[in-house]
């Protein structure tokens, strides 16, 4: 029996880290969703690299899962962590600057020999030379134990060593007092065909557990209580997946079939790849044959009456910018997705970064004003996604929604919706049997015309890229016609601003410092402002980029000071100054392919009151 | 497709959109065959969509009284391929030239001929650019002079039937804008075809490459140089249909039927709807003035659909699924409550 105690923690980050293929992602997982499940507030984040299948040992191939729970609102995966699992010497050797001083480190002992340290670059044995020193390392020969579990399991040598991320992930469900249960049925489900490899998993995993109860690895454990969190039922969603349903959901509020033309790019792929498993909701999905051919699938679609969408990343966005323009003068709905991604060109793919603002916004030839919104959790996904094709199909013309892979590919636990809580969407269908009508009449309020399908009789028209006539729709040339219609689809976009909601501020509501935000920081943000204690400080996050809310203005001004912090140079304080040059803007930036630090931000922030 | 209780005249497909093409330009012959073909085919007027790229030929829409969609340089075949898929009761007619469809829109015409999607393709092939006022095309011969080649093209062109056959296109067939009856009756056969029909339209551009192809049109030597085939018939040309194709080895030949004992027997008889396109090749590849050049249906054979395709998996899929709804999907898989 162990002796050892238990302490109670606010919260705690984890990274487990290893090879690419030491299945760091699904012990990451199973350790989220059993502490999701005891009622933890949690965000994760996956951090893998760009090559499939780097190879083994070396610091490239690292595969890190981070997860932050606690029992106080948790807004971020976490800046460095409390403990360290690392699988070989590589895994240690990347995450050695992203841990806590006094942190916890798990290691397999067995993959620090002279020739694992090598391929990790150390030029001695850190578990040796002082590197560790201050960091309370365990030495676990996790390999070898996992060896002599299954000794007798029948299983070959290779699927032994695919269970050694199990006896990991047991040593630390001792250490935070977690039950088995949920990991053992998750493997008992994964493995219905093959139960030997589910009950030698299940082994391993009790078999760690035990290890690290019998040596003690801690003098205490730690429990972390359930967090306050609001009463529902929860599930664990990730950002590309949440983007996913929000559309799903879009397209069976507004009985608009969804339609999905994308090529596959990183990190947004896996948002096609969601969808494309829906088809019994009736949705369309076609993997075209490069970015442009994509956007114009899904425009035709529009054209037929489909709630039509593309998807893709950065690099994509460039290549379809015509088609958006296309878009915005045939006044076609249309949602683009942008999960955003480290560039500029191929830049840095599996990184996060908020420097598609401004291409968003404007990288289009002409003046093609497009409707640009952002999601800011990987939950709010949903909303936004949902919000993104509700405005695109009532207002007839296209929305870009910003996220990025921070976004994309971090979860968090999500209180479901119900489809009836989820407001109306209407799109302005043109009805059979109206008469007088003219292909681009619109309506005063959203200045949207109406969507007469093909296949209706009496509607035959024809639209097009070429200017239009502000009524019949007929190619025009008249100067005052493209005056107009230059001025009425920038108006009409900034109609929207009456469908959305205002500003809202956290924190203080006017003093010295507002903290301004847009899109994947939030969390940072927040987290950030909540630490500030007794300063004069606010935190305000746009969701809606153009249009900016109707109050916007009015909130900037009940602050002395005003910092807009971007993963990017400024596009969006650049951006502001431009609609409000009498504010005073100043900006933080980064821009490192990752998220803004707790402490470089609380740090910034002090600086700029003190100032 | 629907059943249909209206008659059409060409009158209905009409718009009432002032012509802008050249006077003398081979598109209007082409539009006015095609005012002519819709009456015969089973279409409702509202389920036809013609969309198209940019280009004089692409135009075409605002002189169709049908709904229509005049869209992106090279984007026509992708942006059709979204309207059938969306909507596959639609009858939808992709408009486009050289230019649109083999350079700019290279990748989505072999891919749209590929994925086999059911709309009609008209390309108008002139072999040069017209609305930028004459540069070469990818179907410019070798040598052509124009304003951005003054020494003559030294790239080697497409030849829109051996691209279209190497994509494994079901539906390849060859008009002229000179024999407007002749494009009318292909344009029906194109509509009856289920899959990606290709129509390529050798169109005179009367600005730009004016009698481009009058070694082939021309009244002195048309029977010559026109071979029409049709499905089932021998392979016949020339004045009184005394010349025909035979092969040897595997290289087609002219015989003259009467010389060296050749009756009409060992002409080859046409077989559009035959699996292997070597043969459909061979005839989309002959050219003047060795050969006479194949018109009509080249190539007709039967094989799924891409929007067929989508539509079934959609029904299999959701007959297998068990979960019908966004809650049902909302609470599915791992969930927890918090009381």
């Amino acid at each position: 029996m162990s002796t050892a105690k238990t302490q109670e923690l606010d919260k705690v980050v984890i990274k487990f880290a290893g090879d690419s293929g030491d299945g760091m992602q699904l012990t990451g997982s199973q350790f989220t969703d059993t502490s999701a499940l005891l009622g933890n507030d949690l965000a994760t984040f996956p951090d893998y690299p760009a090559e499939i299948r780097a190879p083994q040992g070396t610091t490239f191939g690292v595969s890190g899962f981070q997860v932050h729970i606690g029992n106080v609102e948790i807004n971020t995966p976490g800046d460095i962590a409390d403990v360290l699992i690392a699988m070989n010497a590589a895994a240690l050797k990347v995450n050695l600057t992203a841990i806590r001083g006094g942190a916890t480190i798990i290691v397999d002992i067995d993959n620090f020999k002279h020739k694992d340290l090598e391929k990790a670059h150390f030029d001695s044995d850190p578990l040796e030379d002082g590197t560790l020193d201050g960091y309370n390392v365990i030495e676990a020969p996790i390999t070898t134990l996992t060896r002599e579990v299954l000794k007798d399991s029948g299983l070959d040598g290779k699927s032994v060593l695919r269970c050694k991320n199990m006896f990991a992930l047991g040593i630390v469900y001792w250490m935070f007092n977690r039950p088995l249960e949920y990991t053992e049925h998750f493997l008992d489900t994964k493995f219905i065909k093959n139960p030997d490899v589910a009950n030698a998993n299940k082994k391993v995993l009790v078999a760690g557990y035990h290890y690290a109860e019998t040596i003690e690895v801690l003098a205490s454990n730690f429990v972390i209580p359930p967090a306050q969190i609001e009463r529902g039922v929860y599930r664990n969603i990730m950002g590309n997946q949440a983007t996913a349903w929000g559309l799903l959901a879009a397209s069976e509020k507004s009985g608009r079939k969804l339609f999905l033309g994308s090529y596959p790019i990183t990190p947004a792929t896996d948002i096609l790849h969601e969808l494309s498993k829906y088809k019994q909701f009736g949705a369309k999905i076609v993997q075209a044959e490069d970015e442009i051919a994509g956007i114009c699938i899904a425009i035709g679609a529009s054209f037929a009456g489909s709630l039509a969408v593309t998807t893709t990343s950065g690099p994509g966005l460039a290549l379809k910018s015509e088609a958006i323009g296309l878009a915005i003068m045939a006044e076609l709905p249309l949602v683009i997705v942008n999960v955003q991604r480290g560039g500029p060109s191929t830049g840095l793919p599996t990184k996060t970064e908020q420097a598609d603002l401004i291409q968003a916004v404007y990288g289009r030839n002409g003046e093609s004003p497009a409707i640009v919104m952002a999601a800011s959790t990987p939950s709010d996904c949903f909303d936004f996604a949902f919000m993104a094709a509700k405005i695109s199909v009532e207002h007839m013309t296209p929305v870009i929604l910003l996220t990025d892979g921070y976004l994309g590919n971090g979860s968090e636990p999500w209180k479901i919706p119900n489809m009836k809580s989820l407001p109306d969407i209407t799109p302005p269908i043109l009805k059979e049997g109206v008469k007088d009508w003219e292909p681009y009449e619109r309506d005063a309020e959203r200045m949207a015309r109406l969507w007469a399908l093909p296949g209706t009789p009496g509607y035959e028209h024809r639209i097009g890229g070429l200017e239009k006539d502000f009524l019949t729709g007929d190619v025009s040339y008249v100067p005052e016609n493209h005056e107009k219609m230059v001025r009425m689809r920038e108006e009409k976009v900034q109609h929207v601003a009456n469908f959305i909601p205002e500003l809202e501020v956290y924190g203080k509501h006017e003093g010295d410092l507002l903290v301004v935000g847009w899109g994947g920081t939030y969390g940072s943000l927040r987290t950030a402002v909540s630490q500030m204690g007794t300063a004069n400080i606010a935190h305000a996050h746009f969701n809606y980029i153009k249009p900016l809310p109707k109050n916007t203005l009015e909130v900037f001004g009940r602050y002395s000071k005003i910092v807009v912090c971007e993963l990017n140079l400024g596009q969006f304080t650049k951006y502001l100054r431009g609609i409000f040059p009498e504010i005073t803007f100043m900006q933080y930036n980064k821009i490192q392919g990752l998220p803004f630090t707790t402490d470089e931000l609380t740090t910034k922030f002090k600086e700029i009151i003190a100032q | 497709m629907e059943n249909q209780a209206q008659v059409y005249s060409h009158k209905d497909f009409e718009s009432d959109q002032e012509n802008r093409w050249c006077p003398g330009c081979g598109d209007k012959a082409v539009l006015n065959a095609l005012h002519r073909a819709l009456p015969l085919l089973d279409h409702k007027k509202e389920d036809y969509v013609f969309i198209s790229g940019i280009g004089c030929s692409s135009r075409f829409p605002y002189y169709m009284n049908t709904y229509g969609f005049h869209t992106i340089h090279g984007r026509a075949a992708a942006i059709s391929t979204g309207t059938k898929l969306a909507n596959p009761k639609l009858s939808v007619w992709e408009v486009t030239g050289d230019g649109d469809a083999l350079a700019i829109g290279g990748n989505h015409f072999i891919q749209t001929l590929r994925r086999n999607v059911d709309i009609n393709i008209l390309l108008f092939n002139n072999e040069i650019y017209g609305l930028t006022k004459g540069q070469f095309s990818p179907t410019s011969e070798k040598g052509t002079v124009t304003k951005s080649s003054p020494h003559g093209t030294i790239d080697r062109p497409f030849y829109p039937g051996e691209l279209a056959i190497g994509c494994r296109a079901t539906f390849f067939a060859r008009v002229v804008d000179v024999l407007p009856k002749k494009m009318t009756d292909v344009f029906v056969q194109a509509d009856s075809h289920r899959g990606a029909s290709l129509v390529e339209i050798l169109q005179n551009c009367v600005i730009f490459n004016d009698k481009v192809f009058a070694n082939i049109t021309d009244k002195e030597v048309r029977d010559d140089a026109m071979l029409w085939v049709e499905h089932g018939k021998p392979m016949l040309f020339g004045t009184d249909l005394k010349k025909g194709l035979i092969l040897n080895g595997l290289k087609l030949e002219i015989a003259e039927i009467g010389k060296n004992g050749i009756t009409e027997k060992d002409i080859l008889v046409h077989d559009a709807h035959c699996d292997d396109n070597t043969l459909h090749n061979m005839l989309a590849s002959l050219k003047r003035p060795e050969f006479p050049v194949v018109f009509g249906v080249i190539r007709d054979v039967v094989e799924p659909t891409f929007d067929h395709g989508v539509l079934s998996q959609i029904e299999e899929v959701t007959k297998a699924s068990t979960i019908n709804s966004m809650d049902e999907l909302l609470v599915s898989g791992e969930t927890w409550e918090i009381k």
